[in-house]
């Protein structure tokens, strides 16, 4: 009964948003009516009709899984919802959802699905009245539009969005949802930077986590303080401790009865990888590493017992470790050794763990060369790199950036490392590389770019401002 | 007369050398030791590190030295005080080679010998100059000048023009800030590099009345850049401080650079502070403007392909500290101060008389120095 009045104050209440945009559906009525197709405006309020329904499902069931409070009964609330419903104006049809969400107490799993399943025949029985005729492209519509946006909407990542609140707030409860500290942002803010984040340094993010941790595993606390203290830094470095920390993961992991490997493991997951993103913002590199694993995980028949998938999982991450960062390096060097020549003068700009290795392979096949390693401050990591380079017996020359214009008619070949290769071939990479390849061309000095291919990344960029990432402002 | 001229010489040439048998007078005495302060302080003021003279006090106490010399040394006529002065000039040249402006003083001072002299001669000559190349062939080669003519109200009269001169050093940064507004508008975003007393005075000209930000790239390893802009953010500017790595990254953003520099070649390029030839290829990448305010005292008659006097190195401590320990001795580090910026690459020049063109130097530097005095 209860369950009966509630789905028909459902029905009620949607048509009551519905009210709001009446007269575009009226408008969509008739064109239906007269047997027309859809113009793409009317379609696209469709789809936003519905997409808004999505959002609704969504807001409910986020702040129903957190809920402490005891279920006062619902009727009471819907009631109130109800009435309230019809007095407000049809630009404000959001609001009686945000209402609805702040007020409602918990709701049980079942009640919602019940709700969700009645709205959606309410759904069909409205689109039905409106003609039958015009009923498949419709309800074909209603269920294809929202998967073909769904990508294009999600795609925008939050770390670009800062300056939008409601992006902000959404962060902030789905860290919440997942039991996730959320790091405090800095006071005052460079307003160049203001769509980014910028975090406060003062406490690391581990303090608010309790010890023994429950939700994360120790192994990612400890990665991902390594992450955010800069001990674990550059592209290569991070992967493959990111998925050894997963490893360690898969070998810990239990199966919860009632539950496949295969969905869990991928659920378990997903904390760990908000975690580390708070911690320090996932790299290009581990964005593919953690696709790869999830997608192997998901791959697992659910007949194979819990054993067996752990090994394969593990054999798994060991294999693409080894294709695609080890045995790359070793390609990639074979190659870029043959641009080598005798008494080269090569140009390296900070510590790349694949153009060290390819200079120290070059050295070992006795080819005669010097480098000239380009540091920047504030990092200076240029020193770890003339570090490795001089313990090879490399002979090596060390200037800042301001002096690349002095030594650059020294110099024959530049080699750049890359953290990410984008889908319009830009070359993302620490701060400053663009400054070297921008003075070797003033020089026709050859720019060499070496990049394995697990880095390389669907998004495209031109600057540096749209997405980025904020160091230290302070050393 | 023979023996005053013999006098004054030995007096010159117990100023030149150390070892002193007796002083001749205490005039001299008080002129060598000021002499010898300057270069002292010239040689010290060089290092790079520490407290760095601005450029136009170093111009402002070479003009006053040279009028002390003016004034108190023994010369009867024009040849001879600007022997004197081009003797003086080279000792002080040859402590410290990339300070230009003391070099460029000493040209200015012997032009205006030159103009005094010929005024007192006869006027024709003023526009007697290197103008045209048909009066250079009739003349029948460079002009046959001794200048040895002795006038009486030189002496005074050229201690007058040194005093202009000195009053015109003084107001360059006034003149060049005031012409501030006409390039800032508002909420324009402008880039600078390291510190330069010129554009510090520029911006907060224009700080009165337009709101507009100001980025620095702080130019390691001095990092002069941190006090640029701790300077203009207590005036009320938006300052933003960046690496040097940034200097590209940012670009995309900037409507304006504006630089100082320390020198300005006669082709019109630049010797400026280092990574200001990578800040101008990134204002030419992105079609930005580059604007050069440089006052006139610091354009001087050299070209950049002097190899041994371009290129001033210091100490490379600041790049690689002695704490990296092993690996220093095997390794060369590099620290060059200075830096070449082609004319190309610069839109315009801000000067104490106006705005010009990179391409017009060369017609100011005919009108400052004269061509027997680019070689010193």
């Amino acid at each position: 009964m209860a369950d009966a009045d509630e789905t028909s104050k459902q029905a009620e209440r949607n048509t009551n948003v519905g009210d709001g945009i009446a007269v575009k559906k009226q408008d969509i009525a008739r064109a239906k009516n007269e047997g027309k197709e859809l113009t793409k405006d009317e379609k696209q309020r469709l789809r936003k009709e519905k997409k808004q329904q999505k959002k609704n499902k969504k807001d409910d069931k986020g702040e129903s899984e957190h809920e402490n409070v005891p279920l006062p009964p619902s009727q009471a609330v819907v009631q109130c919802q109800s009435q309230k419903a019809p007095s407000v104006a049809p630009s404000l049809a959001l609001t009686p959802v945000s209402v609805c969400t702040s007020e409602k107490p918990a709701k049980s799993k079942a009640e919602q699905r019940a709700e969700r399943r009645a709205r959606q025949e309410a759904d069909r029985a409205a689109k039905g009245k409106k003609g039958e005729s015009a009923q498949q492209p419709p309800s074909g519509k209603s269920k294809a539009p929202p998967n073909e946006l769904q990508p294009v909407v999600k795609r925008l990542p939050e770390h670009v969005q800062v300056d939008d609140p409601a992006a902000v707030r959404k962060l902030a409860k789905k860290l919440e949802r997942q039991q996730i500290p959320v790091r405090s942002e800095y006071g005052y803010k460079v307003s160049l930077f203001s769509h980014l984040h910028q975090y406060s340094r003062k406490a690391p993010l581990t303090q608010q986590i309790s010890i023994p941790s429950t939700v994360i595993h120790p192994y990612i606390v400890r990665l991902g303080l390594q992450y955010s203290q800069g001990i674990v830094a550059g592209s290569n470095a991070r992967s493959i401790a990111l998925l050894h920390a997963f490893q360690k993961v898969i070998q810990d992991y239990k199966t919860p009865p009632n539950e496949e490997l295969s969905r869990d493991l991928v659920n378990k997951l997903k904390p760990y990888i908000s975690y580390l993103n708070q911690c320090r913002p996932l790299s290009a590199s581990m964005g593919n590493a953690i696709k790869y694993v999830k997608k192997e995980i998901s791959n697992i028949p659910c007949l194979c017992k819990e054993e067996e998938a752990k090994k394969q999982l593990l054999s798994c991450i060991d294999n693409y470790i080894k294709e695609k960062i080890t045995l790359a390096a070793t390609t990639i060097s074979a190659y870029a050794i043959e641009k080598i020549s005798n008494g080269d003068v090569i140009l390296v700009y900070g510590c790349s763990s694949l153009v060290n290795h390819i200079l120290c392979d070059a050295f070992d096949k006795k080819r005669k060369f010097s480098v000239i390693v380009v540091d920047s401050r504030p990092r200076l990591e240029g020193r770890e790199a003339l570090r490795r380079l001089v313990k090879k017996g490399i002979c090596c020359t060390y200037v800042l950036i301001s002096a690349v214009s002095y030594i650059l008619p020294e110099v024959s070949k530049v080699f750049l490392g890359a953290h990410a290769l984008l889908a319009n071939g830009y070359v993302m990479s620490r701060v400053g590389t663009s400054q070297i390849a921008l003075v070797a061309k003033a020089y026709n000095v050859p720019v060499l770019v070496c990049c394995e291919t697990y880095k390389f990344c669907e998004r495209v960029q031109t600057d540096s401002f749209v997405s980025n990432e904020l160091g230290n402002q302070y050393t | 007369m023979v023996f005053l001229i013999l006098y004054s010489t030995l007096a010159m040439i117990d100023v030149h050398s150390f070892k002193r048998t007796m002083p001749v007078t205490d005039k001299e005495v008080a002129l060598s030791e000021r002499i010898e302060a300057f270069l002292a302080e010239l040689k010290r003021g060089g290092s790079g590190a520490g407290t760095l003279r601005g450029s136009g006090e170093t111009a402002r106490e070479t003009t006053a030295l040279l009028r002390r010399i003016t004034g108190q040394a023994q010369w009867s006529s024009a040849g001879d005080l600007m022997e004197i002065i081009r003797k003086e000039g080279r000792r002080m040249m040859a402590t410290q080679p990339s300070e230009t402006t003391v070099g460029n003083m000493v040209r200015r001072v012997l032009k205006i010998i030159r103009e005094e002299y010929a005024r007192l001669r006869g006027s024709s000559e003023v526009t007697d100059q290197q103008e045209s190349l048909h009066q250079l062939l009739t003349s029948g080669g460079l002009s046959e000048e001794n200048f040895g003519q002795h006038f009486k109200d030189l002496r005074a009269n050229v201690i007058e023009a040194i005093n202009e001169l000195l009053t015109e050093l003084e107001a360059t940064t006034d003149h060049i800030a005031m012409q501030a507004l006409e390039h800032i508008h508002s909420n324009e975003v402008i880039m600078t590099i390291g510190r330069s007393r010129t554009v510090e005075a520029f911006l907060k000209d224009a700080a009165l009345k337009r709101k507009f930000h100001v980025i620095v790239a702080e130019c390691a390893p001095f990092c002069q850049g941190h006090e640029m802009a701790t300077s203009l953010s207590e005036a009320g500017i938006e300052t933003t401080v960046i690496a040097d790595a940034a200097i590209f990254a940012v670009m995309s953003r900037v409507n304006k650079v504006i630089i100082g520099t320390q020198t300005v070649l006669a082709n019109g390029g630049l010797r400026a502070v280092n990574g200001t030839h990578t800040l101008a290829l990134a204002a030419r990448h992105h079609s930005t403007p580059l604007i050069v305010c440089a006052p006139m005292f610091k354009l001087s008659p050299q070209f950049h392909n002097e190899e041994d006097t371009f290129h001033k190195f210091v100490s490379p401590h600041e790049v690689l500290p002695f704490t990296e320990g092993e690996i220093l001795s095997k390794v060369n580090v590099y620290c060059p101060v200075f830096d070449y910026v082609p004319p190309e690459l610069i839109t315009l020049f801000i000067s104490n008389i106006g705005g010009n063109a990179p391409s017009y130097t060369y017609r100011l530097m005919s009108e400052l120095y004269h061509p027997e005095d680019h070689e010193l």
